[in-house]
């Protein structure tokens, strides 16, 4: 431990001498450290997020981008012996800051996973409404369950298909279809944020190609990060682009000049298929 | 001489092969050939004597015909009905822990115990009953049966839920706690509730199984001639009953007997097909 501490201080140095976040980012990760058990998945980032953009996080299986957005939410330590260090700032405020309560953060911020993840004992509506259902604190009437249910659906791009299977089993759906319905239970909270975990890698080309129109949509009202293992997908979905290795947040720059005239040899090397 | 060896091999392993179908397909009809036959000898030596009165009567004393058995069959539902109310909470409770702390040191304990009372002969359980429930108290009752019942009960349960817990995947558990739920409410609403229909099914295999326990009740619930609701009182119970009829010398009891252990494998019968519904109809809506 006492041999790491230089090179830590070292680079919180580096860190203060980049940490003024820019005037338009809603999320500004700073000397992000992230821990499973000994092993350090996400190595020292600092990383803006800008508002009402969509961010792609690319890189190698096993680079640590699903590690650190599930950092953004607090995800990241609901698995045992994981652990963070660092700061998250959510509009300035840091979200692991002692007061903060890791749910009121997961409220705000929504998630949807790899692969989709409806419950199975709800149906359609019910599965939309599950987190604003689960924010408040009196039961929202049926009225406005259908009303937020609907609107989400409308902002999922799913309602023309489910609206007169609003009470069916949300198995019944395909792949393609519960992956957006995983979309309108996260949007249903209203969130700002909404974080893609290689959403469209269990999907068939059709279903990848709505999904990505979705992200396409939302950009301007909702800040999305998407981890995709697709750099195709990055390109076409994103306004900016990280590159992670090993742990480490390689570079971040606009995505047409990531992958025009990307600044790291790295960075080169992965979006030109010589590894990755 | 090329061609024909291979071909008698050929049949040779097809015979050997129909050989081995036929001996496995003797062992499965074997294994149901005990059920099938305690059945046919139930329905023929019972059946007679199972008639309405025998579910509304009371136990008629030596000498009259008739009688019933309503005072050991209301004990036998009042049993069950108290074993579920400690045994299915507990249990379920227990599964939960279980479940969601897999890898702890007390849930590995826990679980190397509950299966060791698993394997418990149900006749210590109810020496252990008698032990702390009855002696104290100075007499039988029927909340000593029922928590003897319940303490069987229990592990049956736990290890039941247990596993359908672990059947609900951890993706599911995550999606709930990105929604900002509660763990409290991701375990009840979300984890919970995907593994009822296995839950249920597993409480039904165990209420099954204590329905016709005899041995824990021997020493607890006692028995009793006439009719009983009472807690703190003995209490009748269907299998108690067969015994006491079954080992008596009279020719009408003897009948009687056969009645109650049939009308005990209806009970059995019904609850497990009640089980494979449920299970069943966790898989009938959709598809993915």
């Amino acid at each position: 431990m006492a041999t790491t501490e230089p090179q830590v201080l070292a680079t919180d140095v580096a860190a203060t001498a980049v940490a003024a976040p820019a005037a338009n980012a809603l999320i500004s990760v700073r000397a992000l450290d992230a821990f499973f058990g000994a092993t350090r998945a996400v190595r020292d980032v600092n990383l803006d997020f800008l508002e009402g953009q969509v961010t792609a996080i690319i890189g190698p299986s096993g680079c640590g981008k699903s590690t650190l957005l599930r950092c953004l939410n607090r995800m990241h330590e609901t698995v045992t012996t994981a652990r963070v260090e660092g700061e998250v700032r959510l509009d300035g405020k840091d979200i692991y800051e002692r007061s903060v309560n890791p749910i009121e953060v997961r409220r705000r911020i929504g998630m949807v996973f790899q692969r989709p993840t409806p419950f199975p004992t709800m149906s359609v509506r019910d599965n939309v409404t599950a987190g604003f259902r689960a924010a408040g604190r009196a039961a929202p009437s049926r009225a406005e369950q259908h009303a937020i249910a609907e609107w989400a659906l409308h902002r999922a791009a799913l309602w023309a298909e489910v609206k007169d299977r609003l009470n069916d089993s949300a198995m019944a759906l395909s792949g393609g279809q519960q992956q957006r319905l995983c979309i309108a239970r996260a949007l249903a909270t209203k969130p700002r944020v909404l974080l893609l975990d290689e959403p469209t890698a269990s999907l068939d080309p059709l279903s990848t190609q709505k999904i990505e129109e979705l992200v396409y949509e939302l950009r301007g009202d909702v800040t999305v990060v998407i981890v995709t293992h697709n750099m195709q997908q990055a390109a076409r979905v994103s306004d900016r682009t990280a590159f992670m290795l090993l742990g480490d947040l390689v570079e971040v720059a606009p995505t047409s000049r990531m992958f025009t005239s990307p600044s790291d040899e790295r960075t080169e090397a992965y979006i030109t298929g010589r590894f990755g | 001489m090329t061609s024909r060896a291979p071909r008698r091999s050929i049949r040779a392993r097809r015979a050997r092969s129909a050989a081995m179908v036929a001996l496995t397909v003797v062992a499965a009809l074997l294994a149901t050939l005990p059920l099938v036959l305690i059945l046919g000898l139930l329905l023929k030596q019972g059946a007679s004597s199972l008639n309405w009165a025998f579910f509304t009567a009371m136990p008629k004393p030596v000498g009259e015909t008739g009688g019933g058995m309503a005072n050991a069959l209301a004990g036998t539902l009042m049993l069950i009905a108290i074993a579920s109310a400690i045994g299915l909470p507990v249990g379920i409770g227990a599964g939960m822990y279980l479940a969601e702390h897999r890898g702890g040191r007390l849930a590995s304990v826990v679980r190397f115990l509950s299966d060791v009372l698993n394997g418990l002969p149900s006749i210590v359980v109810g020496i252990f009953a008698w032990q702390f429930l009855v002696r104290p108290v100075k007499h039988f009752s029927a909340l000593a049966g029922g928590i003897a019942l319940a303490a069987m009960m229990i592990p049956l349960v736990a290890r039941a839920t247990e596993e359908m817990i672990r059947l609900v995947p951890n993706s599911l558990r995550e999606a709930a706690l990105a929604l900002g739920y509660p763990r409290w409410r991701t375990s009840l609403t979300v984890v919970l509730r995907t593994a009822l229909p296995g839950i249920v099914t597993g409480a039904l295999v165990a209420v099954a199984r204590i329905a016709g326990e005899t041995a824990p009740l021997l020493f607890t619930a006692f028995g009793n001639q006439f009719w009983s609701t009472s807690l703190t009182q003995p209490i009748s119970a269907l299998p108690l009953q067969i015994f006491s009829y079954a080992i008596s010398p009279y020719e009408e009891w003897h009948s009687l007997a056969w009645a109650g252990a049939l009308v005990l494998l209806a009970l059995v019968l019904v609850i497990s097909l009640i089980a494979r519904y449920v299970t069943r109809s966790r898989f009938g809506h959709g598809h993915d």
